[in-house]
């Protein structure tokens, strides 16, 4: 396959990945802003919500940290390479750039998901019902997702599609465990507290992962619980254990598909080492922010390897 | 004017089955046919933009349901006649990049040839595989009776319209599968079958194994970028932009995910001007850095191959018949229309004297645009245009307004004839190759003469009758 294809591949669900994300980091501070504020926490929801997003620096330091003018940002900013608009018009590009690579039902659904976002209405809809937004949004990444599953030949394309989609998902799962951490420093001096279990529960709400999680866990809503859901646990679909070993699979079946193998394997089969052996209770004392710095190092560290191992990205 | 499917007020023979058929099925049918085609090609997403007219970059083609018939016999003649200037083309192009002999003889004149700016110096001298500069000849022919048949123009470069050759077909079977069960039509779908085996015959004689080929896009804002997307599809190999591709230890090599692979015949539908930013447009960032000194080394064959375009100016185009016989030896099969040059002083006269009557095109447009049509056109654009004329004579010829040949086709009011003509795909390598069929343009508009594209022409499937 060509390298661009594999490229284009990649970065379209990542880019239809990511911008399902900002819709989920979104729902997070929306949330969170209903809650009173909490005594020492010294920065906004919405900032908290930029931070995570990774596109403070971009929001200009002069406009008001609102819901409706971060919303805006993180939806329909054209300066901002990661709103959701230029998430789904990238995606459109790659795609429509190797239109044979993709299928018919693959296309329909980046198309009409760009065609309606780009709909006047959509910005009063932003506005006035947030919450509503974020599902369509929620709902276009399934669709394509649905779309691809059910439609693409298991081929080596498939699997650059999915690593494209768990490096994005690993990635913005960590995000969203860290909006927590802007919101309330440090986590564990006000452990057990109300507004403290509020806000962990918003984070598998944002996850889509309440209800998964009253199967695995109950009720005991515990921060360890929580974090471990989103992190360690292996059957929790969005959790950075199941994406370790998702890339880790695609990797194999690459490798099995081309006859070689190559760093990138090692990296990969690392990263997911690294998460089933670590134990929540040493996550916490070292500092939830410091493990999740680090994984998102090492999934950058990742992507960067399987670009180069498979000759795409930064020609 | 002639009715190819009506003489005298009788149905011709290619025609009557399809005739019969049209009327014992009754005008509902088809309507509803035409709807479910209309359908069918939004679906496949065959579309075709239009440069600088802004709008739906990913328009539809108007395709019209009723198809062109052609006769066995004269099939025969065309294709005979193609294949001659096909032949004749090709030589042509090595004689004017080696000893130039038909120019010595004084039959075509040295600064048409060597001023032309399709001339490329670059591969004087240089042997392309097989001495093919051309491989996919499109020639342009319009009919004027049952028996006369003209060459409007020739395509040596990247004529385009093939796709719509195959899926015209593609749709046809779908709509009517029982007239095909029922009458004899030739079919095209070999054509990229053949196209791949012209393409492996002109491998470079340094590739020593079963060529690697590749199609190379300037990417999916071309225009005709669903036609590249198709045949790569078709043919089984990859599509490639100028980025997929790069030069080291004089090969070319595409980028693949297990890593460099090397190319060894490049199918190119990008411009000479753009292939190369080393040997050309220094600020092209569609080719390939390096890629004509692969070229001129014989590392990879290239198709067409540069320099090709000098053969299909207009001004070239008036030599063409001359060409038939100083090559081959043989009289020309197929018509030139009747050409007065502006260059030359007594035609620039007689054209600025007729101008009503004539058609006049730009040596070098393509496309359809600038021209004028005289009959068609107002006093104050034959005045406009005929400053244009006088400003730069050799840029213009002339030809009569032929009375074009009209086939039936669906229009609002119903069925009426328009206005056609046809472009066969002639394919050049270790064989002259020609798939029974060709590209059938017809103008919507009642009287109107332009059938391109760009213009709002639309496409008709192509039938050859087999005896």
């Amino acid at each position: 396959m060509l390298s661009r294809t594999a490229d284009n591949l990649f970065w379209l669900s990542r880019y239809v990945e990511r911008a399902e994300n900002m819709a989920r980091l979104m729902e997070m501070g929306y949330r969170m802003a209903l809650m009173p504020a909490v005594g020492d926490g010294n920065r906004s929801e919405w900032e908290s919500v930029l931070s995570a997003s990774g596109c403070h620096a971009g929001y200009d330091p002069n406009a008001p940290l609102r819901q409706e003018e971060v919303a805006n940002f993180l939806i329909f900013s054209r300066e901002n390479p990661s709103s959701i608009i230029n998430c789904f018009e990238a995606a459109r590009a790659s795609a429509r750039a190797m239109r044979t690579a993709i299928t018919a039902e693959m296309w329909d659904a980046l198309n009409s998901s760009l065609m309606e976002l780009r709909r006047p209405s959509m910005h009063n809809l932003a506005k006035n019902e947030l919450p509503e937004f974020i599902d369509w949004v929620k709902k276009q990444g399934a669709l394509f997702r649905g779309s691809t599953d059910s439609t693409i030949l298991r081929n080596d394309g498939y699997d650059f599609i999915r690593l494209g989609t768990f490096i994005e998902r690993a990635d913005n799962t960590a995000r969203l465990l860290d909006v927590k951490y802007y919101v309330l420093l440090p986590e564990t001096s006000m452990v057990g507290d109300g507004v403290d279990n509020y806000q962990w529960t918003t984070v598998l709400r944002a996850a889509s992962s309440l209800r998964a999680f009253h199967w695995v866990y109950r009720d005991d809503y515990s921060p360890y619980r929580i974090a471990h859901f989103l992190i360690l646990n292996p059957f929790s679909p969005r959790s950075l254990a199941h994406c370790a070993e998702q890339i880790t699979q695609h990797l194999e079946r690459l490798a099995r598909h081309y006859g070689q193998r190559h760093p990138v394997h090692g990296q990969s089969v690392e990263m997911y080492s690294m998460l089933t052996q670590s134990d929540m209770e040493e996550i916490f004392s070292t500092g939830l922010h410091g493990f999740l710095s680090d994984f998102q190092g090492r999934n950058r560290a990742l992507s960067a390897a399987i670009a180069e191992t498979y000759h795409f990205g930064g020609q | 004017m002639f009715n190819e499917m009506k003489m005298d007020d009788q149905i011709r023979e290619p025609y009557r089955a399809l005739v019969e058929w049209m009327e014992a099925s009754g005008p509902e049918v088809l309507e509803q046919k035409r709807l479910e085609a209309e359908t069918l090609f939004r679906k496949i997403g065959i579309t075709f933009a239009v440069y600088g007219e802004g709008g739906d970059p990913e328009r539809l083609i108007p395709f019209d349901l009723i198809p062109r018939i052609f006769t066995a016999g004269e099939w025969r003649k065309l294709e005979r006649g193609v294949k001659q200037r096909a032949r004749a083309l090709n030589t042509f192009l090595y004689d004017v990049y080696h000893n130039a002999e038909i120019i010595k003889a004084g039959i075509v004149p040295a600064d048409l040839v060597f001023k032309n700016a399709a001339f490329e110096p670059a591969v004087i001298g240089i042997d392309p595989p097989r001495k093919v500069y051309s491989h996919i000849v499109g020639v342009d022919i319009v009919r004027t009776g049952p028996e006369d048949f003209y060459v409007l123009e020739d395509n040596c470069r990247t004529p385009s319209g093939v796709s719509y050759m195959l899926e015209n077909r593609e749709i046809m079977m779908r709509m009517f599968p029982d007239l095909f069960k029922s009458l004899r039509i030739e079919p095209v779908e070999s054509y990229p079958d053949m196209l791949l085996k012209t393409l492996k015959s002109i491998a470079p004689d340094k590739c020593d194994r079963d060529p690697n080929i590749v199609v190379l896009t300037p990417g999916a804002m071309n225009s005709a970028y669903y036609e590249h997307s198709f045949l790569a599809d078709q043919m089984g190999v990859e599509l490639v932009e100028g980025q997929d591709l790069f030069v080291s230890d004089g090969r070319v090599y595409m980028r693949t995910t297990r890593g460099p692979e090397r190319v060894d015949v490049i199918y190119r539908r990008i411009d000479d001007a753009y292939i190369d930013p080393l040997c050309f447009r220094p600020d092209s960032v569609l080719g390939v850095p390096g890629l004509m000194n692969v070229y001129r080394s014989g590392g990879v064959a290239i198709c067409s191959a540069p320099g090709a375009g000098v053969a299909d100016d207009k001004a070239i185009y008036t030599y063409v018949p001359d060409m038939i016989r100083f090559y081959l030896g043989q009289e020309p099969i197929l018509n030139n229309v009747p050409t007065w040059k502006c260059g030359k002083p007594d035609d620039l006269k007689y054209v600025l004297e007729n101008l009503g009557e004539l058609v006049v095109k730009e040596v070098h447009g393509s496309g359809g645009y600038g021209m004028l049509v005289g009959p068609a056109s107002t006093k104050e654009e034959q005045v406009a245009y005929a400053e244009r004329i006088k400003a730069d004579p050799g840029d213009f010829i002339a030809q009569p307004t032929l009375a074009l040949s009209a086939c039936p086709t669906f229009v609002e009011s119903g069925i009426a004839p328009r206005h056609v003509d046809f472009r066969p795909f002639c394919l050049v390598g270790d064989n002259i190759r020609l798939a029974p069929g060709g590209l059938t343009r017809v103008a919507m508009r009642e009287g109107s003469l332009v059938v391109n594209s760009s213009q709002g022409g639309g496409v008709k499937d192509t039938w050859i009758m087999t005896d």
